[in-house]
Order: C-alpha cells, then sequence, then structure tokens
C-alpha cells in the first residue's frame, strides 16, 4: 500500500468517524463544529484527488460560510437538541435504508475501475478539452476553461441558482425582519 | 463584543488580506485554482469577519442591502449580457471568439467577464443571506 492509499484510507476513515460522532452528538454547537470539520476533510480528500479548484469550493462553502450559517441559526434556534422520548424501533423505515443500501452496493460492481483510462467519462469530450483548450481558448487552468467557456450554459444556470437561493432566502426572512423594524417594540 | 480586544485588533488586521486574496482568485482563476465562486465566498467571508466582531449594523453601514441586491442582479445580468453581446456580435449565445478579432482575446474576455459576474453575484447573495440570518437574532444593542 503506497502513501497516497493511506491517506486516503485515514481521510475516509475521518469522514466516517465524523458522520457517525455527528448523529450520536446531542450539542448542536459541536454537531455544527463537526460539519465544519467533515468539510474540511472532505476538501483535503479532493485535493488528494488532484481537484484544486473542487477543494477550495468545498474548504470556503462548505467548511466557512456553510458553518457560520449554521451558528447563526444555532443563534436562533438553542444549542441543545431536544430529547425524544424514546419509541419503539420502527421498522419500515429501516427496511427501505436497507433494501436501497443494498441495491446501491449491488450497483457498484458495475461500475468501471476507479480512474482508469478508457472509463466512459474519460473518452467523451475529455480528451478534446484536454487537446484543444490551448489552441482554441488558451486559458492555463482547463477547469476555467471549461466552466466557463465550453459549459457556459451550465455555468450561467449554477449562477442563476444561487441568485434564486438568494432571493428565496430575503422573501422568507429579510422581508419579516424589516417589518419588524418598523414596529418600535417586538 | 467590546471585551475581545485580540479578536478585534487580529480580525481588522486580517479582513483586507481577505479581500486581497479573493480578487486574486477572482482575476488568476485563468491560471490557477480559483474563479468567481470561490472569489465570491472568500471576499464575502471578509464581510462575515466584519460582521462576527462588530455586529450586523456596522457592516450594513458598509455594505447596505440595497447595494448587495443591486451587485447581485447586476452579476447575472453582466453574465447574460455577454451572451447576448456575443450574439448581437453575430454568434451563438455565450460564443466568446467573436466578443474581439482574435477569438483567442475574445475567449479571454469572456471568461474575465463571466467570472466577474459569477463573483459579484455570489458574494452579495452570500452576504445578503447572512446578514439575514444574523440579523434576527441581534439584539438593538449594536445600534447605539
Amino acid at each position: 500500500m503506497n502513501l497516497e492509499q493511506l491517506i486516503d484510507v485515514f481521510l475516509l476513515a475521518f469522514l466516517a468517524i465524523i458522520s457517525i460522532a455527528m448523529l450520536r452528538i446531542r450539542d448542536l454547537f459541536s454537531c455544527v463544529m463537526l460539519f465544519g470539520i467533515y468539510s474540511l476533510v472532505s476538501a483535503s480528500l479532493f485535493m488528494v484527488l488532484d481537484a484544486a479548484d473542487v477543494a477550495f469550493t468545498e474548504a470556503a462553502v462548505g467548511a466557512g460560510i456553510a458553518t457560520i450559517l449554521m451558528m447563526a441559526t444555532l443563534g436562533l434556534t438553542g444549542r441543545e437538541e431536544k430529547v425524544l422520548v424514546k419509541k419503539k424501533i420502527s421498522w419500515l423505515p429501516l427496511i427501505i435504508v436497507t433494501i436501497t443500501g443494498a441495491t446501491l452496493v449491488y450497483g457498484i460492481v458495475d461500475l468501471p475501475p476507479f480512474g482508469a483510462a478508457d472509463n466512459p467519462s474519460q473518452v467523451h469530450v475529455a480528451p478534446r478539452y484536454i487537446h484543444e483548450s490551448m489552441s482554441e481558448i488558451d486559458v492555463p487552468n482547463l477547469v476555467t476553461a471549461v466552466l466557463a467557456s465550453y459549459r457556459g450554459f451550465d455555468t450561467l444556470g449554477e449562477v442563476v441558482v444561487i441568485f434564486t437561493a438568494g432571493v428565496g432566502v430575503l422573501l422568507l426572512i429579510g422581508r419579516r425582519r424589516r417589518k419588524e423594524e418598523e414596529q418600535p417594540h417586538e | 463584543m467590546n471585551e475581545h480586544m485580540i479578536l478585534r485588533i487580529v480580525g481588522k488586521f486580517l479582513i483586507p488580506y481577505i479581500m486581497l486574496f479573493g480578487l486574486y482568485v477572482q482575476f488568476h482563476g485563468d491560471f490557477g485554482p480559483g474563479g468567481g465562486f470561490q472569489a465570491g465566498v472568500i471576499f464575502a467571508s471578509a464581510f462575515v469577519i466584519h460582521t462576527l466582531l462588530f455586529g450586523v449594523r456596522n457592516t450594513q453601514k458598509i455594505a447596505p442591502e440595497w447595494i448587495l441586491r443591486v451587485v447581485a442582479s447586476g452579476g447575472v445580468l453582466l453574465y447574460a449580457g455577454v451572451g447576448v453581446v456575443s450574439m448581437l456580435a453575430g454568434g451563438e449565445y455565450l460564443d466568446y471568439d467573436v466578443l474581439a478579432a482574435d477569438p483567442i482575446a475574445g475567449q479571454h474576455i469572456g471568461i474575465i467577464l463571466v467570472e466577474f459576474g459569477v463573483g459579484l453575484t455570489v458574494a452579495s447573495v452570500i452576504m445578503l443571506m447572512f446578514f439575514a440570518f444574523a440579523g434576527r437574532g441581534e439584539p438593538e444593542e449594536d445600534a447605539s
């Protein structure tokens, strides 16, 4: 087992440990912190896979902004999770989850080997991007060339999604706050 | 927050560098990892730090909500506008080749512009969202 595989195993084990800890923990503040750590470990994993741009986004959005938004929410809700009265085990969700999980594992068998050069995703448009982008676009960062130029439509869609999300948040909680400000004591 | 002297001073010291790094990521995205999405988030996080240190109201004096709304829509319009301009210049929608006499120069201009639009929208939407969340729990004490 070489070093890179060892790092992969370590990071994935960390992810598993953090997820289980998040499920079991009752203190929501710690849970939010664990979410942030989870994102940071994911970012390291992306970095090991040489996806610097994705790692960058994950570290900035997942570990940074998402954590802060969750903490702002915690400031409104309180930091302890309510303890539910333990009911008897409900079987239906367990059965559904088990069947779905088993189906997914069964689906993995058909997947081509990870990272193989003749995978369908590597032989479709990727060779053209790799070979032609320097002569067509001349941007050294291939990710930027694909994201902004070849897939310009997709990225426009993403920006509109972000904009829509912002509009949604403002409509849901932005407007209300302004009304509260108008009334002197709330 | 008055008692957190160290946090305030270190925060004040860091904010300009975070902004500078955001701009670097924005405009260096052609050559290294980065681009509008990441740069927008980094730039917004400078304002988030400012909010954490000085309160929502003080930060909103620097970045009023109406400006952020205009900038958020402006980013989307800039992106979509580049597409319209390329159509007017005789190409297809978002085909940057026709933006300049030389197709490669056109591609460079197009990519810089759309990435800038992405950065504007992402930064201002994240700030708006954060203000919306943080402003609700904020007591009136910071207004004085």
